[in-house]
């Protein structure tokens, strides 16, 4: 049955909220141009009471949309196309938002919670920075509108509570059975059943929608002309903004290089950008913000800062969701025919901020008299310039599709793509921009906390300077930085920590309230020793040391090999030389619910569902059994392990199980890398290729028989082989024997190069039929089948196939040093935390 | 001269290098007759060539050679261009696991003795975000070989 009414529902939600969000903003933009008292709180009556359903509906709408994916209701399109019966409980959460329609309600729903904080936190500025909050909403609920004008036949919006029969009206399946609703969905995307996608993209919005307040106090104070007073109560949603879409940024970071197969944390993709540009626009904006509380000299960067922040974050959101991307990124998402009405949304805001800034520009206060160089106010200009010229850098490359579109408008042709190799692009400009960024958060710091009086004062940094020179020196030298580029990042890096280090020392007397900014330029520091090293010597362990030369061709041998020598194939159970490890692939592991580490597949039977299996043999972990024979477990079929043994040359040994996850329904592998994380370095590393997964099916050769007596040795495919038994079986899996039934299995042992196999192969008659149940051993590519038994002379024949044995093709690639940067990270988010806090008050 | 017009100098002259910058190293998108004249030329830049799989009718892809035993960091296929003109494309790393998937694709390289060179494979599986066809669920159930 259809489940219809809960879809109107939602729908009725949908249209709820926009409605209620555009006289949410009528009503507060008639309160703020009232002056009589009376009448100002009638139409905050009005409006909040406007706002509170507008609020209701968006939490309706959440809850029905979660209500459809969580009862698996198929005939919609969105839980169809997002979850599937076999999904752990908490990727329902991320198929929530994985779709476009769903982080459209993600981004709402943050800022109606937001919206709600603000309206009791800030009450003097409620109506006019309500009534752009409010017109905002309007906006992004027209997204998920899903509405046809009629008339015009322009569609408005794409909603989540679509059936799938309309969403799919030209397959075949509806012309037969109208009401077909499917029994499972296609699930989530591989790549995205992570704990990061449910905690990730929360973060994120949160932080966009975040962006949205200190716009909205901006464009209130160029309304009510009070071009001072907004910064102040700006400050701490300011700095919450920056510390949330930081934290994003950050677990992207994380997430890219844990999880998903980047080999790295930052890949300078157009999407990757697109969250970048902003924050530094709004980590320049705090900067500016911080001055212009103080007087006027800052009063007209801030306004500007803050406003492209949030113009910035629509521009990132027009560029992965309008398909402008098409082929400059593979993970942005396709056009849902609503890049016209994000180019709407974008632009209405970038007018209505730029008129209001003409209006207002001569009137804004700014101080007249030069930038002297020894002032506060002249280093962090020079910061937020720097800062400024890097968010610029980065967003012209990235804008490259965009023009790309815009001359096409205009007739002609333009084929310029991204920089190929984006990295390095990158960060030649980048680099030397932290370089810059490094010194001004040191030299900065210390005109902020340190009047300068004269010549003299300048002595205290010299002291910093020294120290930092030595402590570069001997990193360099212990770590072999010998590069001049990275030598200055490190000399820089070193200076801006201990700068901020001696005034936190000096400040953290007086309590810790101050000490945010330090700090947070102490973690930036790190995090740039930290980039420093895990990306600038980052070294491949797995290059090819079989001494085997693959092939002498030119194309192969040049630079040393290094083109095409980064991979290796293990074999399975061939221990093979890497770098300074011996490496065995040791086999595949599944996962089993409930019991720890990772199970031999050979134990679990296939059951009734794809996601349920029967341990044919009991199911146990150092001595504990979890699982008796015969029990059902519940399995992740979607995912497969691949254990790797490494043994280094101390006779240490490890074990790393990186994993390549299949999607069954949707199609497609996802590669993620296991890490051994050691406080010095991490050992990174990742399966790129495996013959089974890949699609690829095993090739048989032709049976061989072989016949032979108990006891006998056999030759199987240049391995030595014995017949130890045969025995009669009375149970066999999956079959019922009756008393005339008979089935007897044979006891092969296979002398392999490193360990013994036994090969089990079974005889089966029943019913009067011959059944044969062939052994297959993957470490030796054989498979053994029992054809046939001779009672007259006591003769066994037997069957035997060969394939190829199985391998993989791993990469393993170390980084130095990766945990300064996280430490960084965190020191910096710590830093912005403190900050918020001194701020509220 | 004020320490401010300085300083806006030198934001102009970075802003300007930015720009400069850019266009100097974006790669185009090109076909492979114009890859191949650029290769011929002696520039040395990469460039992004858009092209489709060679699939027969029942969608295997044509002419792809991958050996992993033999050298598991090379890997060819025949892409054909927006101008109908097939090449070779050698991609000297494990062959990607989509792979077989994909609709679209675009390699990042240069042009080599009439092979493509491709540093870089983005593939476009268009099923990857969307579902194109609606599958009913196949139970698997126990099977022995009897």
């Amino acid at each position: 049955m259809i489940h219809e009414g809960i879809g109107n529902f939602g729908h009725f939600a949908v249209i709820l909220s926009f409605i209620s969000s555009l006289i949410a903003a009528y009503g507060y933009y008639q309160m703020s141009r009232k002056e009589d008292i009376l009448e100002v709180n009638q139409w905050r009556r009005f409006s909040r009471a406007v706002f509170f359903t507008h609020f209701g509906a968006v939490v309706a709408v959440v809850g029905t949309l979660f209500f459809i994916i969580i009862n698996h209701y198929f005939e919609y399109y969105y839980a169809y196309d997002h979850s599937s019966l076999s999904m752990p409980t908490k990727y329902i959460l991320a198929c929530f938002w994985e779709g476009q329609e769903g982080s459209f309600l993600l981004w709402i729903f943050w800022h109606v919670l937001l919206g709600l904080v603000f309206i009791f936190a800030n009450r003097q500025w409620e109506a006019p920075a309500m009534t752009v909050f409010m017109l905002v909403q309007a906006f992004l609920a027209s997204m998920i509108l899903g509405v046809v004008i009629p008339g015009l036949n322009v569609k408005i919006g794409s909603s989540p509570f679509i059936l799938l029969r309309d969403a799919m009206s030209d397959a075949p399946i509806f012309k037969t059975q109208p009401n077909f609703i499917p029994e499972d969905g296609s699930g989530l995307n591989a790549l995205l059943q992570n704990y990061w996608m449910v905690i990730h993209p929360p973060t994120l919005f949160l932080g966009y929608a975040a962006t949205l307040v200190p716009f909205a106090f901006a464009i209130a104070g160029l309304w009510y002309r009070k071009y001072t007073e907004w910064i102040k109560p700006a400050m701490p949603w300011t700095l919450f903004a920056v510390f949330i879409l930081g934290t994003g940024i950050i677990m992207g970071g994380v997430w890219a290089y844990e999880t998903l197969n980047f080999g790295g944390y930052w890949n300078w993709d157009p999407v990757e950008n697109g969250v970048y540009i902003p924050w530094l626009t709004l980590v320049a904006g705090l900067h500016t913000m911080l001055l212009a509380r103080k007087n006027g000299t800052a009063l007209k960067a801030s306004l500007i800062l803050v406003v492209s922040t949030f113009i910035l974050v629509l521009y990132a959101t027009f560029i992965t969701r309008s398909g402008i991307l098409g082929n400059a990124s593979v993970h942005s998402f396709t056009d849902l025919g609503l890049s016209g009405q994000l180019l709407i949304y974008l632009l209405v805001f970038t007018f209505i901020a730029i008129v209001l800034m003409i209006r207002e520009w001569k009137r804004i206060p700014s101080a007249d008299a030069e930038l002297a160089v020894y002032t506060r106010e002249f280093w962090i200009f020079m910061g937020i310039t720097v800062l400024g010229l890097a968010a610029f850098q980065v967003l012209v490359p990235t804008s490259i599709p965009v023009w790309n579109k815009i001359v096409e408008l205009f007739g002609a042709v333009s084929n310029v793509a991204p920089p190929a190799d984006q990295i390095e692009f990158y960060t030649q400009f980048q680099l030397w921009f932290f370089i810059v960024i490094a010194i001004l958060s040191a030299v900065g710091q210390f005109f902020w906390w340190k009047r300068y009086e004269s010549a003299k004062s300048l002595n205290w940094l010299v002291m910093p300077l020294l120290i930092a020179l030595l402590l570069a020196a001997l990193i360099a030298s212990v770590a072999k930085v010998a590069e001049w580029q990275y030598i200055i990042l490190l000399y820089a890096a070193s200076f801006s920590l201990i700068v901020n280090g001696r005034i936190l020392w000096m400040i953290i007397r007086n309590g810790y309230k101050l000490s945010g900014g330090a700090i947070s330029h102490m973690g930036v520091a790190l995090m740039l020793i930290g980039i420093l090293f895990s990306s600038g010597y980052s070294k491949v362990v797995s290059l090819n040391m079989t001494g085997l030369m693959y092939s002498r061709g030119e194309d192969f041998t040049k630079d040393d090999n290094k083109e095409n020598k980064e991979n290796t194939l293990l074999w399975i159970n061939e221990p093979t030389r890497m770098d300074k490890y011996i490496v065995t692939y040791k086999g595949k592991r599944a996962e089993v619910k409930g019991v720890p580490g990772y199970v031999d597949p050979k134990l679990l039977g296939s059951a009734d569902v794809p996601f349920r299996a029967v341990a044919t043999n009991p199911i146990e972990k150092e001595g504990k059994v979890y699982y008796q024979k015969g029990d059902t477990v519940r399995v992740y079929p979607e995912n497969t392990y691949y254990e790797v043994e490494y043994r280094d040359e101390e006779g240490r040994v490890f074990t790393l199980y990186p994993r390549v996850q299949k999607n069954g329904e949707m199609g497609g592998y996802a590669i993620s890398p296991d890490i051994q994380k050691e406080p010095r370095r991490d050992l990174y590393t990742f399966v790129n290729y495996d013959p089974g997964m890949a699609g690829e099916k095993k090739e048989w050769s032709k049976p061989e028989e072989f016949t032979a007596h108990k006891g006998d040795t056999l030759y199987l495919n240049d391995y030595v082989a014995v017949l130890d038994d045969v025995t009669r079986v009375t149970d066999i899996p999956g079959i019922v024997l009756t008393s005339s039934d008979a089935a007897v299995k044979a006891n092969i042992r296979i002398l392999g190069k490193t360990q013994e196999y036994i090969a089990q192969p079974t005889f089966v008659i029943k019913d009067r039929m011959v059944g044969q149940m062939s052994e297959t051993i993957n470490d030796l590519g054989l498979r053994v089948s029992f054809l046939n038994v001779n009672p007259a002379t006591g003769e066994f024949t037997f069957g035997v196939s060969r394939t190829q044995k199985d391998f993989i093709i791993l990469k393993a690639i170390e980084k130095p040093y990766i945990n300064i940067l996280w430490i960084g990270s965190i020191v910096m988010l710590i830093g912005f935390v403190i900050s918020i806090f001194r701020w509220k008050r | 001269m004020k320490i401010t017009h300085i300083i806006g100098i030198i934001v102009i002259v970075v802003a300007i290098a930015v720009i400069v910058s850019t266009t100097k190293d974006v790669s185009t998108y090109v076909t492979f007759k114009e890859a191949a004249d650029m290769a011929a030329s002696g520039k040395s830049t990469k460039v992004h060539v858009v092209g489709s799989l060679k699939k027969d009718a029942t969608g295997n892809i044509l002419e792809m050679s991958y050996q992993p035993e033999i050298d598991p960091n090379h890997f060819t296929f025949k892409l054909i261009d927006r101008d109908n003109k097939e090449t070779i494309v050698v991609y000297d790393n494990p062959k990607p696991q989509d792979f077989e998937r994909s609709e679209q694709v675009v390699v990042i390289g240069h042009m080599q003795n009439n092979e493509f060179i491709a540093e870089k494979i983005l593939m476009k599986c268009p099923s990857k975000y969307q579902e194109t066809e609606i599958k009913g669920t196949e139970k698997a159930g126990s099977q022995a070989s009897l």
